[in-house]
C-alpha cells in the first residue's frame, strides 16, 4: 500500500482504525483512511462495504466506536454534521440539502446573511452571492428560486457553499447520480478548479469511469474492510472491479456447477423490454434455469427485476409465458401471470411485519384467488404448515408476526408466500443479502432445489462466487444495460470481470 | 418572476375585482368610512393571522389561537374588573401568559417530536377549558381606560376612523412584514418550511426557531385578544370560536402554501381584508344570511389551494 500523496504533506483528514458496529453487525472493522490537500480520493464499494458508514464518521453524522479522527494532525470528535462544517469538512449529497424555496442567495448565505441597520441587507448579499459564483463558472440570477435550477446548478451551489463555510474538506456522496453527461462534466470542471485551490476531496461514486476520469487515488471497501488505497494511475478498471467483488478464493474456480446442465423449455421470454433510462433487453427463462445477474451497484439489476415484475411499467416490449404473450403493467397482472418477486429490501417491500408468519405466506395466493374466495382457517393453517416445513421455517409457532423472525426465515416466508401460488417464474433481488452464514448456504440450497424441480428463476447478487458457482447462465449489466451473457464453459470470474468492467471508453 | 409572488397576485387581483363589483353594486362601500371599519372589524383576526402566518411558513399549523384569545378576553377581564388592575398592566400579564404557553406548545413540538397539529389541538382545549374555569359566564368590563382607546381615532379623508386597533393591526403587519423577510428569524423560519432536514444541516437552530414561531403566535393570539377586549368591553370563554380556521383560511387565500415554505405576510393582509370584504358587502345588502361569508370564503379558498397545486406542480426551470 503506497502513501505517498500527490502533494507529498501529511493528510487533512485522517481517520484511523474506524470500528462502528450496528447491533451484532461490524459496519466498518477498522478502516483506515486520509484524504490529502489537492487530491481527489475516490471511495468504491458495494453496497453493504461500508462506504456510507464511513462517510457519516468523516462528516459527524456517526460517531465512531473504535479508531481516531483527525485534522490535520490533531484528533478531534465531532458531535454532528454541523460541528464538522465548523472543522472545515463540507459535504454535498447526492439528494441537494440545500432550501428549495429560497433563493440561490438566501441559500448561500442563510445563519451568516449581512445585516445592516438588524436587518439583511439583501443586495449586498445578492453582490455577494453573484461574486462567489461567478468564481464557478456560474453566472445566474441568484435572487431566482434554487428549485427554478437544474440538478446540476443546484449541486454547484451547493459546493459553493460547502467550500465557504468549510474550505478543507470537500466531502462529494454521489453528486453525479442525477446528472447527466454535460452536467457531470460541468461538475468536474469545478471539482477540478477546488483541487487546485488545495482542498482534499472525497469522491463517492459507483461509476467507475467517473472515478478514473476525477480521481487521483482510490480506497475500496469490502464488507466494512479496506481492500486497498492505491493511486487509480496504477490501477485499470479490471482491478478495481475485481478488488470491489472479489473473494479471493473463487477467482481459481473454472466454469459453473450447472454448466451444461440439463434445462426445458421456454418458460418466460421478454422482448424488447425497456423503459426510459433503461435500454431494451431480451430475455429467456427456460424450466429448470437460474439466470443470475451480475454488475455493480446502480447498474440497473433492481430495474430489470422492477420491470420484470411490472412494478414500473414497461414502455415497450412484449412478455410471453409457455409462448403465449401477457401483458404485464402491474404487478397484479404480474402475480395473475404465475410471477413472483422477492424485492432487495425485504424489511420495507417484502414483509407484512406485524402479520403472522401464516398470513405472510398466503397472502399472495389469496390476492390472486381474489378476496371473495377466502381461504378458509384451515386451508390457511396447512398451507403455512406444509411450505414452513417444506423451507423449513423455524418459527416457535405459525401466528407470530413475522418481524420477530431472523432475516434468513424472512425471506423463506417470503419464498413460501410465492410458493403457493404455484409460479411460473420466480425474481429473486439479493436473496441472500443480510442474513448469516448458515442460513445464506440454506437459501442458496432452496434456490437450487427449486430449480431442479422446474422453476425457473432469475436471480440478483452481489457475490460473484455465489453467481458463479449456482447459474446456468449469467447476464451482465453495466450503466442500465445488458451488455453481456455468459453461458456453460464461459461463465468464469474473470469473464464476469472483464464484461463488468467493459472497456475504458465510456467516459462522460 | 419568482413563483410565490403569483398567488399573492392572484389575491391581490382578486380584491380589488371583488371590491369593485361590491361598489357598482353598492356604491357607498367605496368610502374612507367603510374602510376604517373594515380595519377595526377584523384587526383581531388580522393580528391572529400573522402569527398564523409564520407558523404556516415552517410548515407548521396552530389550532389554539381562537381558544387563546378566548382566554385572553377572560383573563383581561378577570385582572381589571376582580382584581382592579390598571388595563395596561393586565394586557402585560396576558400577553406573557399567551406567549408563555405558545412558547411551550413548541418546545412540545420539537422535542416531544409531536406533530404541531396534536400539540396546538391540545392546547386549544386547554386555553378554551382554562378560560371556562376562570369565568363560566361573560365579565364585562367598565373602566376609565376602555373609554378612552374607544373614543381614540384618527380622521381619516372622507370621515372615515382609523381606531387604535386599526393601528395595531396595522402595525402589526408592518413590523411582521420586516420580521419574515428582512431578518434571520425569518429566513429561518422559510427555511424549516422549506425542509427541515436541510434546514438543520445547514445550521438553522431548529429547537430556538420552532419555539420562537410558537411563542410570537401564541403573542399575536394575546394581543388579538387584547384588541378583542377592548373590541368588544367584555371577556368570555367562548369569544372567537373558530377564529383560528378564519386565520388559517385568510393566510392560504394570502398566498401562503399551506404545507409552508412559500408565502408572504402582505398576503394574509389582503386574505384577512377580502374576509371582510365579504361580510361587508353582506351586511350592506341586508338580504343574504350572514353564513353567505363561509361559503364564499370556502369557495375562495378551495380555488386558492387548486391555483397553488397549478403554480408549484413542475414549475419552469432555468439551466
Amino acid at each position: 500500500m503506497t502513501e505517498t500523496g500527490v502533494a507529498g504533506a501529511a493528510p487533512v483528514l485522517e481517520a484511523r482504525g474506524i470500528v462502528k458496529i450496528f447491533g451484532q453487525h461490524r459496519a466498518l472493522d477498522g478502516v483506515d483512511f486520509a484524504a490529502h490537500g489537492g487530491e481527489v480520493h475516490a471511495l468504491l464499494g458495494e453496497n453493504g462495504a461500508g462506504k456510507s458508514t464511513l462517510i457519516k464518521i468523516l462528516t459527524g453524522a456517526y460517531q465512531p466506536d473504535g479508531g481516531e479522527l483527525l485534522l490535520e494532525g490533531a484528533p478531534i470528535h465531532l458531535r454532528d454534521p454541523l460541528q464538522g462544517q465548523g472543522f472545515g469538512i463540507g459535504t454535498v449529497y447526492q439528494e441537494v440539502n440545500l432550501l428549495p424555496n429560497r433563493s440561490v442567495a438566501e441559500n448561500l448565505f442563510l445563519g451568516r446573511q449581512p445585516t445592516r441597520f438588524g436587518l439583511i441587507d439583501r443586495r449586498s448579499s445578492e453582490a455577494q452571492a453573484a461574486g462567489l459564483l461567478a468564481r464557478y463558472g456560474l453566472e445566474i440570477d441568484v435572487r431566482a428560486e434554487l428549485s427554478e435550477y437544474s440538478v446540476a446548478v443546484q449541486q454547484i451551489v451547493a459546493i459553493a457553499r460547502a467550500v465557504e463555510l468549510s474550505g478543507k474538506v470537500l466531502v462529494l456522496d454521489e453528486p453525479t447520480a442525477s446528472l447527466d453527461r454535460n452536467e457531470v462534466l460541468r461538475l468536474f470542471e469545478v471539482v477540478r478548479g477546488l483541487k487546485a485551490r488545495g482542498l482534499a476531496i472525497i469522491f463517492i461514486t459507483h461509476f467507475l469511469d467517473q472515478v478514473f476520469d476525477l480521481a487521483d487515488r482510490v480506497t475500496i471497501l469490502r464488507n466494512g474492510r479496506k481492500v486497498a488505497t492505491q493511486p487509480l494511475a496504477a490501477l485499470n478498471a479490471t482491478d478495481v472491479v475485481r478488488m470491489m467483488l472479489g473473494k479471493d478464493v473463487a477467482f481459481d474456480h473454472q466454469g459453473s456447477a450447472l454448466a451444461g446442465a440439463a434445462k426445458g423449455a421456454v418458460r418466460v421470454e421478454f422482448r424488447g423490454m425497456g423503459r426510459k433510462g433503461m435500454a431494451p433487453f431480451d430475455l429467456a427463462v427456460h424450466e429448470g434455469e437460474v439466470v443470475r445477474v451480475a454488475g455493480l451497484l446502480g447498474s440497473g439489476r433492481t430495474e430489470v427485476a422492477r420491470l420484470m415484475f411490472g412494478v414500473d411499467a414497461a414502455e415497450g416490449g412484449e412478455v410471453l409465458v409457455d409462448g403465449r404473450p401477457v401483458a404485464i403493467r402491474n404487478p397484479a397482472e404480474a402475480v395473475a401471470a404465475g410471477f413472483g418477486f422477492c424485492p432487495e429490501d425485504r424489511k420495507i417491500d417484502g414483509i407484512f411485519g406485524d402479520l403472522s408468519v401464516r398470513e405472510n405466506i398466503i397472502i399472495a395466493l389469496q390476492a390472486k384467488l381474489g378476496w371473495f374466495k377466502a381461504l378458509n382457517r384451515d386451508d390457511q393453517v396447512e398451507l403455512a404448515g406444509r411450505y414452513a416445513e417444506a423451507l423449513d421455517i423455524r418459527a416457535a409457532d405459525h401466528d407470530m408476526p413475522v418481524k420477530l423472525l431472523s432475516g434468513g426465515n424472512q425471506q423463506k416466508v417470503i419464498l413460501a408466500r410465492w410458493l403457493a401460488i404455484d409460479p411460473t417464474f420466480l425474481i429473486l433481488d439479493e436473496p441472500t443479502r443480510g442474513i448469516d452464514v448458515g442460513a445464506h448456504a440454506e437459501i442458496v440450497r432452496t434456490i437450487n432445489r427449486l430449480r431442479e424441480e422446474g422453476l425457473a428463476l432469475f436471480v440478483i447478487s452481489s457475490e460473484l462466487d455465489e453467481v458463479v458457482a449456482y447459474s446456468n447462465r449469467i447476464v451482465v449489466m453495466r450503466d442500465r444495460e445488458m451488455v453481456a451473457e455468459l453461458d456453460g464453459q464461459d461463465i468464469a470470474p474473470d469473464a464476469i470481470v472483464q464484461a463488468i468492467a467493459g472497456t475504458q471508453g465510456t467516459r462522460p | 418572476m419568482n413563483r410565490s409572488l403569483r398567488p399573492l397576485l392572484a389575491t391581490t387581483l382578486i380584491f380589488l375585482l371583488a371590491y369593485l363589483l361590491a361598489v357598482t353594486q353598492q356604491p357607498a362601500m367605496l368610502s374612507t368610512r367603510v374602510l376604517g371599519n373594515f380595519l377595526t372589524d377584523n384587526a383581531f383576526l388580522g393580528i391572529a393571522a400573522v402569527g398564523m402566518t409564520f407558523v404556516i411558513l415552517s410548515g407548521g399549523i396552530d389550532l389554539s389561537v381562537g381558544a387563546v384569545i378566548g382566554f385572553t378576553t377572560v383573563l383581561i377581564a378577570v385582572l381589571i374588573m376582580w382584581l382592579d388592575l390598571h388595563p395596561l398592566l393586565a394586557f402585560a400579564i396576558a400577553l406573557g401568559v399567551a406567549t408563555g404557553f405558545g412558547a411551550v406548545m413548541g418546545a412540545a413540538i420539537h422535542y416531544l417530536r409531536v406533530p404541531s397539529f396534536i400539540v396546538t389541538l391540545a392546547g386549544m382545549f386547554l386555553a378554551r377549558g382554562g378560560a371556562s374555569v376562570l369565568s363560566p359566564d361573560s365579565i364585562g368590563i367598565d373602566h376609565a381606560f376602555y373609554k378612552v382607546i374607544q373614543k381614540s381615532y384618527v380622521l381619516l379623508p372622507g370621515g372615515g376612523r382609523l381606531t387604535v386597533v386599526g393601528m395595531i393591526m396595522l402595525a402589526v403587519f408592518a413590523v411582521a412584514i420586516l420580521l419574515a423577510h428582512r431578518t434571520r428569524f425569518g429566513s429561518n423560519v422559510y427555511a424549516l418550511g422549506g425542509s427541515e432536514t436541510s434546514a438543520a444541516l445547514m445550521g438553522v437552530p431548529v429547537a430556538r426557531t420552532t419555539i420562537g414561531i410558537y411563542a410570537l403566535s401564541g403573542f399575536l393570539a394575546g394581543l388579538s385578544g387584547v384588541v378583542f377586549s377592548l373590541y368588544t368591553s367584555a371577556g368570555y370563554s367562548l369569544n372567537a370560536l373558530g377564529v383560528e380556521l378564519d386565520a388559517i383560511a385568510a393566510v392560504v387565500i394570502g398566498g401562503t402554501l399551506l404545507t409552508g415554505g412559500y408565502g408572504f405576510v402582505a398576503g394574509t393582509f389582503i386574505g384577512v381584508m377580502l374576509q371582510g370584504l365579504v361580510q361587508t358587502y353582506i351586511v350592506f345588502d341586508g338580504t343574504l344570511s350572514s353564513w353567505w361569508t363561509k361559503i364564499v370564503v370556502g369557495a375562495l379558498l378551495f380555488m386558492f389551494i387548486l391555483l397553488q397545486r397549478l403554480v408549484f406542480r413542475a414549475g419552469p426551470r432555468r439551466t
